[in-house]
């Protein structure tokens, strides 16, 4: 039984170095002595739900996010049928918005997303950037989910969506300071990179926890001795807070 | 006169400044390597001309501004580099001989946006740029060697050697797809990053030909790179005292930009073999009986040549890096991510991590193959580099990699102790 990790497009979408999200997945289940595979998805693939556990979609380039949305739409169904079983999807940035109906940017150009959650994202007139504190909870227990942003992009929810947390420091979904990110189901969507899951252990381990159900593996996964993730955790918590409100 | 205060009475001023400099102004920028190929320029126009050059922390505007009104008595020759968001401001108004453009990679995301955005700025400044300026383009660069469009005044310089080609695309790889169509490029050789020989399979674009081309590279690793130049002028060995193949474009580009300004190819070369690193770019400086090899991080793909770079000479020694968070370095991290230090850390005998996000260090390197018990904390730079040079045996070397303020911060507790000179020294 193996797990099956699969970044959707990395080549394109990995421009916060999404690929420390992908790591620490890998690792995570490697320790817990998982047999496990990162499997990715190149442009022009087929996306086979059969065949992924958990599923991660990075940011991208503005121009490589266009070329991206389109083979993207093309596997929506695919996604859609993965995520009806049970499959994860962690979605950070571009990634984020492509689950949207739709991104509007400067220019009025509207390049349609996946429709996969019922939100859409409209371009600011400036760009959020800085570190940031989430107050997020997740299956019964509260986190804080600390890490970067840097987009102009403002997102807005469905009515029947949630946020994935509340705002602690930072612009969030939409550059109040409310709402940030989205969570339906098992699709986490987030603005917050750095990359996310190696300071949010947590994440990682609900991410690796519904991945294993999904495969048929019990998901009470060993502790791990996360105290180097923590410590790191709790200074960027603590830098965030020092220098936004 | 500071050159804010300058600008502020005078703000197309920087024209005026320029004018007294009647040998041209060469201009520099790129990613990687500005610092070092406009010191290598300078090491090789030097005996001809008397430049004023700028240091790396007066790139922008102002600090140009600044550059000039302080120029070197009797200076003919402007050799500067220019920050890559601000060069079209600083070439529209300098109108240089020579504009050398390296390469572009993903670099400090919070400050300079996306490299996409920079791109374009940089093709709406080639389009407007006079025709009598000579563009000096990085061809093993796409998103460079785009820039020529179909532009009679360009020398393309890249490296045309199979040999150094790496095995497997670089995770830090940023521009792979067509700048034309979108196709992504088939790469015959990559040397670093997305920098290679390619070609779109749709036939829309591909490396121009190559005027001023290293062949035949050898690395024999911190101690430097042996190649082969052809030129325009002849060929020529070339003994470059500084190791990776960045240095390699980056000698390419200087040279390039000399041959413009007319010395022959063979006499740059000469001149390099007898190049000081320019600050913290694999200066090597001695510390009673051991050898510390300064090596500035600031980007993935810088990170991973440098790594590239020492890994043969890195086992069992000491390794220090340091990652400050300033705006200088860069407020977002999540870069380390991308840096590849599994391929070259596992031999070190301890790494120290420190600088102001010491603690993210520590978790990057839990998740790479570096085994735990080699991998420590030490939040502050000086004390981490005393430590591990504590902990080196005579004869023994260190390696220190640091982003900018924190290489600032330790080459300024060196020269306190006169292990080296102070950086603004050398820049004279």
């Amino acid at each position: 039984m193996t797990l099956r990790i699969v970044p959707l497009y990395p080549e394109l979408l990995s421009i916060y170095a999404d690929r420390g999200n992908v790591r620490v997945l890998e690792q995570r289940a490697r320790w817990r002595g998982l047999s496990v595979e990162v499997a990715p998805l190149a442009l022009g693939e087929s996306f086979d739900p059969e065949r992924a556990d958990v599923v991660l979609i990075g940011g991208g380039q503005d121009r490589d996010q266009a070329l991206v949305a389109e083979a993207l739409i093309a596997q929506a169904p695919a996604l859609r049928s993965a995520i009806a079983d049970g499959v994860p999807v962690l979605a950070v940035c571009g990634g984020y918005q492509l689950l949207g109906h739709r991104y509007v940017d400067q220019s009025g150009r509207d390049t349609p997303g996946t429709g996969l959650v019922d939100l859409e994202t409209h371009a600011g007139p400036t760009r959020l950037v800085g570190n940031v504190v989430v107050d997020v909870e997740l299956a019964g227990t509260r986190h804080e989910l600390v890490g970067f942003e840097n987009h102009a992009g403002r997102t807005s929810l469905g009515a029947g969506v949630a946020p994935l947390g509340k705002v602690i420091v930072g612009g969030g979904n939409d550059g109040t300071g409310t709402a940030e990110g989205c969570l339906e189901g098992r699709i986490v969507g987030t603005y917050v990179h750095g990359p996310l899951l190696p300071k949010n252990p947590w994440l990682a381990d609900q991410l690796l926890a519904w991945a294993c159900e999904h495969r048929g593996l019990s998901t009470t996964l060993a502790p791990l001795d996360d105290h180097l993730e923590q410590a790191a955790a709790v200074a960027a918590s603590t830098l965030a807070r020092s220098e936004r409100r | 006169m500071p050159g804010h205060v300058f600008l502020r009475l005078a703000p197309d001023g920087l024209s005026e400044l320029a004018a007294a400099l009647t040998d041209g102004i060469v201009a520099v920028s790129a990613t990687n390597g500005k610092t070092t190929t406009s010191a290598m320029l300078t090491a090789i126009v030097g005996p001809d001309h008397t430049v004023c050059r700028n240091s790396a922390g007066a790139n922008l505007v102002t600090g140009v501004a600044t550059t000039l009104i302080n120029r070197p008595r009797g200076a003919t020759l402007g050799v500067l580099e220019v920050d890559e968001a601000a060069l079209n401001k600083v070439t529209q108004q300098l109108s240089p001989t020579v504009l050398v453009l390296g390469n572009l990679f993903r670099d400090q995301l919070d400050r300079h946006g996306e490299l996409e955005m920079v791109a374009d700025r940089w093709r709406e400044l080639v389009a407007t740029l006079a025709p009598s300026t000579t563009l000096v383009l990085g061809a093993d660069d796409p998103v460079i060697d785009g820039l020529a469009g179909d532009r009679a005044n360009v020398v393309r310089f890249g490296i045309d050697d199979p040999n150094v080609s790496l095995g497997a695309q670089d995770a830090a790889a940023d521009s792979t797809f067509c700048v034309r169509c979108g196709s992504a490029y088939v790469y015959d050789e990559m040397y670093l990053g997305h920098l290679g020989s390619y070609r779109c399979p749709r036939g829309d674009h591909q490396r121009g030909p190559l005027d001023v081309v290293a062949r035949h590279v050898r690395t024999d690793g911190i101690r430097g790179t042996t190649f082969r130049l052809d030129a325009p002028d002849g060929s020529c060995e070339v003994s470059l005292p500084l190791p990776g193949l960045y240095n390699v474009e980056n000698a390419l580009g200087a040279i390039a930009a000399a041959y413009v300004l007319g010395v022959p190819t063979a006499v740059a070369a000469g001149r390099l073999a007898q190049f000081n690193a320019a600050f913290g770019r694999f200066e090597r400086i001695a510390v009673g009986d051991s050898e510390v090899v300064l090596l500035l991080f600031k980007n993935p793909t810088g990170a991973n040549e440098a790594l590239r770079a020492i890994a043969d000479d890195v086992a069992g020694a000491q390794v220090v890096l340091a990652l400050n968070d300033r705006i200088a370095d860069g407020r977002d991290i999540s870069w380390i991510w991308d840096i590849d230090f599994e391929a070259a850390l596992t031999t070190a005998a301890q790494i120290r991590c420190s600088g102001t996000r010491s603690v993210e260090l520590a978790v990057r390197l839990r998740y790479s193959d570096v085994s735990p018990e080699r991998v420590t904390t030490e939040a502050v730079t000086e004390v981490a580099f005393d430590e591990a040079v504590e902990a080196t045996p005579a004869g023994g070397r260190i390696f220190v990699l640091a982003t900018y303020t924190a290489m600032l911060d330790l080459h300024g507790v060196l020269a306190d102790r006169g292990l080296t000179q102070r950086f603004w020294q050398e820049q004279a």
